[in-house]
């Protein structure tokens, strides 16, 4: 099918953006990369009046670190970040985790925080900031404010975006000194939405563990130093407590089983790769 | 501050396989429809129209990407190359499409364009890929007919021909 009609803004600032998004309110919708959201506006799920292009601001297409954070502006490519140098050394989850994100010619148009303002259930990116402990910035006319991961997912394709705002950019916590990280993900396919996908922090005290597929946000977790039965039974806690649905893909009794299997291997994974 | 308006037309200025082209788009119209409709670079194929099936696979920048994920109004001032740039004149294939060719790597040949895009683009900047990498890029494209074996065969027959062509030229 073909998108529905609707106007469309090139800015040359971000002050026009916040001041559309003022004007039109839910009625406007910020177009990125577009790989999550022209799909939608083919299949007309989304009926925006007026798509914001914000890729010609220059400025937020920018990765930088600050303050023992990576900020990755509104404007950058999934593919960018793939390639950005020091993504292995300061973001060793995200380097394993980038290369599930859909395929080679959907990262090259689709941005970061796109996929964190989609928020798919499945989807790797929401994932991997929620397992991190990262926050979103957002920008409308009147204020900014920052919202922790935990705080930003808030069910299917929901988030705390309020109306009026804009994702300005997302912010990855630098990985620690001694800190282990793992990402594990069970699809059909290669490149398809996860069935179930894992993510996993360990700093030697405690391991930190996310998952995504299962219920309608990715949740986190944090599992005692403990291994054998005592993990086990923590995960199956886990596994129970995330709502699993049958659907076209997996049962819920698949799912929960991966939560237990995939979810093992990930938390094991990152202990032991602790530097 | 340009806001372009649903119901009209506008200009849109780019450069598709070297040249520099114009036409008028509404802003709800997709890439691989101002090609094909607007342009008559009926090389790309549409399938799915959700970025699924890799059909409609052409290179913004150089890089493979959607023609149906691309709306018309982004794409001004990009450098866009679709499969019709890939042959070097009139009646020779490119070394990449003489592979397809004798290594049977198409049927019906309706994915063919999109797989070319993406493998011309991996293989210009990586002339030492490994089998496992092109069926990694290759999992972007929905095949119904070879089952994928002599695409790989295709591509890994274009990259030794690309190797022998690099060394009699160094």
């Amino acid at each position: 099918m073909k998108p529905p009609a609707f106007d469309f803004l090139r800015p040359d600032t971000q002050e026009e953006v916040l001041e559309t998004l003022h004007r039109a309110g839910s009625d406007a919708r910020i177009i990125a990369g577009g790989q999550s959201l022209v799909p939608m506006l083919n299949m007309r799920l989304a009926r925006p009046g007026v798509l914001i292009d914000i890729m010609p601001l220059h400025a937020l297409r920018a990765i930088r670190e600050e303050r023992g954070e990576v900020i990755v502006g509104a404007g950058v490519r999934q593919a960018e970040f793939e390639a950005w140098p020091q993504l292995a050394e300061k973001l060793p989850l995200l380097s394993q985790a980038i290369g599930w994100i859909g395929h080679v010619q959907t990262r090259a148009r689709g941005t970061v925080c796109g996929s964190i303002a989609h928020a798919d259930p499945s989807a790797e990116l929401p994932l991997s900031l929620i397992a991190l402990g990262g926050s979103v910035r957002l920008a409308s006319r009147r204020r900014r404010r920052t919202v922790p991961a935990a705080e930003f997912f808030l069910g299917m394709m929901s988030t705390a975006i309020a109306e009026g705002e804009m994702i300005e950019a997302v912010a990855f916590p630098v990985a620690g000194r001694g800190t282990g990280h793992a990402f594990r993900e069970i699809g059909r396919r290669h490149g398809d939405f996860a069935i179930v996908a894992c993510a996993a922090v360990s700093d030697g005290q405690t391991t930190r563990l996310a998952v995504a597929g299962v219920d309608d946000h990715p949740r986190r977790f944090d599992l005692p130093q403990e291994d054998g039965g005592a993990l086990d039974d923590a995960l199956n806690d886990i596994a129970w407590s995330l709502n699993a649905r049958d659907d076209l893909h997996a049962s819920a009794r698949y799912r929960r089983e991966l939560v237990r299997r995939l979810g093992r291997e990930t938390v094991m994974e990152a202990r032991s790769c602790r530097s | 501050m340009p806001q372009l308006t649903a119901r009209n037309r506008h200009r849109v200025a780019f450069r598709l396989n070297g040249r520099q082209v114009e036409a008028l788009a509404e802003n709800r119209m997709l890439l691989s429809d101002l090609l094909r409709h607007e342009l008559g670079a009926t090389g790309t194929h549409v399938g799915c129209e959700h970025g699924v099936c890799g059909a409609c696979t052409i290179q913004v920048d150089g890089a493979p990407a959607r023609a149906c994920l691309i709306l018309a109004a982004q794409i001004d001032g990009a450098d866009v190359r679709t499969v019709e740039a890939l042959a070097p004149q009139p009646g020779r294939l490119s070394v990449l499409q003489a592979a397809f060719r004798e290594k049977h790597g198409l049927q019906c040949g309706f994915c063919t364009p999109g797989i070319l895009m993406t493998l011309d683009a991996f293989l210009t900047t990586r002339p030492d890929a490994s089998e496992a990498e092109i069926r990694e890029h290759l999992s972007g494209h929905l095949c119904r007919c070879t089952g994928y074996a002599t695409i790989v065969a295709a591509a890994l027959a274009a990259v030794e021909e690309l190797r022998k062509e690099q060394k009699e030229n160094a």
